[in-house]
């Protein structure tokens, strides 16, 4: 299939940027968004132009490094799915398909499609962890967890931290990535302790990051990649309220 | 002509002898210690932050060591390890199964096909039990079953359930443990992360390891760290094959730098082909997915009886079905481990019953399980292995067989290390797949996530410091002439690569590459391919330093020359990948030599010519050390999966 694309193109963190159209020829339908955007880069190396920069890794769905608004949807139109497991058989023939990357004031556009995520890693770093240094364990059957709970804990632990929920928000909040950590450690007994100091401090870094506030629009959760429901941000914000009543 | 020297054999100093049951207790005794005051002013670099880099940042963090992280993600949450799916072995015997940590450790010498040492492996097998515990304390949601204790599975090459999980996702949880208890240490000051950072050289200095010469992938910055240790935990070598289950950026740069530093590099040419991954679809194809081993527990592999037989597997009756592994693995079937389940495949695709695209698939049919468990059964196991197979190939894997084939997936061979985790450079320490030390010839499922972990939370953290105890080192500066030569070599070749400005992309030498080592050093290999692919490499690589194109500077975010750096170490690495392949002129595990197997198809080999780890020292012809491998406790038998 030929198609177009208009990519957003910009040198760096402070040039101007601007939508730059691109025909791609020959595009089998079995391809990926991403081996789309390796067909045109080959082209433009060869043509003396600049490839664009994209992120990437894993290609499977999993790593969360790529992202970019694809005619404007996170991810682009398939549901629960990153733009790495995207395939061309979703567009058609002599489409014209719009390229940005995230839009976010706590994500810095460093060059074309990529961006500065490194806010997420604040937040885990204020409190997204159980504090178990190595060697302290006791035995894994110490302490059972209902299966309820432990797949609950799964599901939201299953965020990828690509970042889509972000830039699907109006806002521009973080609020359903915060959320799902919350939620993974908040579900398990061995999260309990920590569990106040956690919700708050990592709010609070959420804040200091630059993200926006979380107004329940719901965008985030119809383009995450891994269907993290918007149900948590709810069971976050219990959390915030118990934390902040009992201080 | 030879392609390669003998040199002087090696011996793994660092292991204790004795009793094999005690081995790592007493070397834990011996090792020197140093006391909490001294270890703040002590530094580590620790490259790569998969489950072993990750691991050992955070346990040597914990600690008290002043750690510096480097990766070249945009974040060390996002390493390779993420991707792993199926499981992680530990000998728990929960199940009461007949399982032990004398099991775990029999089962994986076997496995590896008596290349492996035993007292590594052994340890291994011991740790495991720890690494189930520290995980679920972290928060691992591991599955569990409705009493609220932890659920297992079996995997390829076993017969017992020692294999903990997290639906196929394991990996990631496994990562993301990690990662937090590693952000927790970056949030407390003790580890300074650097990620988009590449290291591009190490700097040795009166023979040891003091430090990394690192490009910052965003402004290209390069610049010199210094330290007491270096950890290298960068992974496997798998890319050089360009295709392959692999993340784009995995690379051999920061090991081969060190190998061309005096590292002794070990086994190159085992590398693990995994027989369950989706096949090729095209031209344009960029990477491989695998599916998770775990789906040989209830998915039958076949293939149709006759050759050519194109009619959809639905219209293929029982009877004109061919379910190989089930016919020739009777009392294994469809769990062999992997090199067995790989090469089956093959064969029969080379007899021309493959099916797909090219006749080169086989089907992995669910039709029985559901039958027997019901499809919510199956979707609960393997839901998202499903999903992801219907959104790449577009067909849906509950009402049609899955076709897979097999891809190349995990690199058995490494930087040589000893029993401390020491190459042969002090104070370089290789961790996980970087190194070669616990697999053999051969790994089975569910043991990478075991080994990275075991490496980074229990062994390297007890062993670092028997090195360590002898520093502080003398401060080394910038400005001295071993540290500046390295940094030099770094500038001169990403000049030297930017001034090609020829008319060939990266990707497609990269590709050629990867066309070469597949078809020559890939699931059989023959001394007539082998000798053939190292011209035909040499040729390449030639033609590469001639041809290429690598457009924009070295001072900004440039993906191409990230690329062709790592292409320019896979170039080298393919070759003595082949020498290697090479000069063992027997099959054993992934190696597999067409002049060297039994009459009915199966590997041979000569443990009298070959029951040897080959280290490789780096030079214009590389010279083979031997490490001689000495089996106390499992005799080396012929492995039989029949």
């Amino acid at each position: 299939m030929d198609i177009q694309v208009r990519v957003w193109r910009q040198q760096g963190p402070s040039s101007a940027g601007k939508m730059v159209t691109y025909d791609v020829k020959d595009i089998s339908p079995d391809a990926s968004f991403l081996e789309m955007l390796d067909v045109l880069n080959e082209k433009l190396i060869l043509d003396g132009d600049d490839p664009v920069a994209f992120d990437h890794d894993c290609r499977e769905g999993i790593c969360g490094m790529c992202g970019m608004m694809i005619n404007g949807v996170a991810h682009g139109p398939e549901r629960a799915t990153t733009t790495c497991q995207l395939h061309m058989r979703h567009f058609s023939d002599g489409d014209t398909i719009d390229v940005e990357p995230w839009r976010a004031a706590a994500f810095p556009v460093v060059k074309d499609l990529v961006v500065d995520r490194g806010a997420f890693d604040e937040i885990i770093q204020a409190g997204g962890y159980i504090t178990a240094p190595t060697g302290t364990a006791p035995d894994a059957h110490a302490t059972p967890v209902t299966k309820l709970d432990a797949d609950a804990a799964f599901e939201a632990a299953t965020c990828i931290g690509c970042g889509a929920c972000v830039a699907a928000c109006p806002n521009g909040s973080s609020m359903l990535f915060t959320a799902a950590k919350v939620a993974h450690l908040g579900l398990l007994p061995q999260g309990q302790p920590e569990r106040d100091t956690r919700v708050v401090d990592m709010l609070q870094a959420q804040d200091d990051a630059g993200f926006g506030g979380c107004t329940n629009m719901g965008e985030c959760t119809t383009v995450c990649p891994k269907g993290i429901p918007l149900t948590l941000i709810g069971r976050l914000n219990n959390d915030y309220r118990k934390a902040i009543g009992s201080r | 002509m030879s392609f390669w020297t003998e040199g002087e054999d090696i011996a793994d100093q660092a292991a204790p002898d004795g009793p094999i049951e005690t081995r790592w207790e007493r070397r834990k005794f011996s090792a020197k210690l140093v006391n909490p005051a001294n270890r703040r002013k002590l530094t580590v670099i620790v490259v790569g932050t998969g489950l072993a880099g990750g691991s050992a940042a955070a346990t040597l963090a914990e600690a008290g060591y002043r750690v510096r992280s480097y990766c070249y993600q945009d974040s060390p949450r996002r390493a390779h390890s993420i991707a792993a799916q199926g499981g992680i072995n530990a000998a728990k015997n929960y199940r009461n199964d007949g399982d032990s940590v004398y099991r775990l450790f029999y089962d994986t010498v076997k496995g590896g096909d008596f290349r492996a040492r035993e007292s590594n492996v052994y340890r291994l097998a011991e740790v495991s039990v720890n690494i189930i515990d520290q995980c679920v304390a972290q928060g691992v949601p591991f599955a569990r079953e409705y009493g609220g204790l932890l659920d297992n599975r079996s995997f390829g090459g076993t017969q017992v359930s020692r294999t903990f999980y997290a639906r196929g996702q394991t990996g990631q949880q496994l990562l993301l443990g990690a990662y937090q208890a590693m952000e927790r240490q970056i949030g407390l000051g003790t580890i300074e992360m650097f990620a988009r950072h590449e290291m591009l050289e190490l700097v040795v200095v009166d023979g040891k390891a003091r430090g990394i010469v690192v490009r910052d992938l965003v402004t290209g910055e390069i610049s010199t760290d210094l330290a007491d240790a270096v950890v290298l935990a960068s992974g496997g070598y798998g890319n050089v094959f360009f295709l392959s289950t692999n993340a784009k950026g995995c690379n051999v740069t920061a090991t081969w730098r060190a190998h061309r530093k005096g590292a002794l590099f070990a086994n190159p040419c085992y590398t693990q082909i995994h027989p369950t991954c989706i096949p090729e679809s095209g031209t344009h194809q960029s990477k491989l997915t695998l599916m998770s081993e775990s789906l040989r527990n209830d998915g039958r592999v076949w293939v149709p009886l006759a050759r050519g037989d194109s009619r959809a597997p639905g219209d293929i009756g029982e009877h004109e079905r061919d379910y190989y592994l089930e016919r020739i693995y009777p009392s294994f079937g469809n769990l062999v481990p992997r090199d067995i389940a790989s090469r089956a495949a093959k064969n029969v695709c080379d007899e021309g019953r493959g099916v797909g695209p090219g006749g080169l698939g086989v089907y992995l049919d669910f039709a029985d399980a559901i039958d027997r468990l019901g499809k919510p059964a199956v979707e609960a196991k393997y839901g998202n292995l499903f999903e992801m197979y219907q959104r790449i190939t577009g067909e849906d894997p509950y009402a049609v067989p899955m076709r897979i084939y097999p891809a190349v997936h995990y690199t058995m061979g490494g930087l040589w290390v000893d029993y401390d985790l020491q190459s042969t450079i002090p104070g370089l320490f290789v961790i996980g797949e970087a190194n070669f030390s616990d697999h053999g010839a051969n790994r089975l499922g569910a043991s990478a996530l075991m080994q990275g972990l075991a490496d980074g939370y229990f062994v390297l953290p007890n062993t670092l410091n028997n090195y360590l105890a002898s520093g502080p080192f003398d401060k080394v500066e910038p400005s001295h002439p071993d540290v500046a030569a390295a940094r030099a070599q770094v500038e001169d070749r990403l000049t030297r690569l930017l001034a090609v400005d020829g008319d060939r992309t990266v990707d497609s030498f990269h590709r050629e590459l990867g066309h070469i080592m597949w078809e020559y050093c890939g699931m059989e290999r023959t001394e007539e391919g082998l000798t053939k692919a190292i011209g035909l490499i040499r040729g390449l690589r030639e033609e590469f330093w001639q041809r290429v194109r690598v457009p924009g500077t070295g001072e900004q975010l440039n993906q191409n020359l990230e690329k062709a750096g790592r292409v320019a170490d896979f170039f080298e690495l393919g070759e003595l990948m082949c020498i290697d392949a090479l000069h063992r002129a027997e099959s054993a595990g992934g190696h597999f030599r067409a002049e060297s197997q039994t009459p009915d198809g199966e590997a041979l080999r000569h443990d009298d010519r070959f029951g040897y780890v080959a280290a490789w020292g780096f030079g214009e012809t590389p010279v083979l050390h031997k490490e001689k491998l000495d089996f106390e406790y499992v005799h080396p038998s012929t492995r039989s999966y029949k």
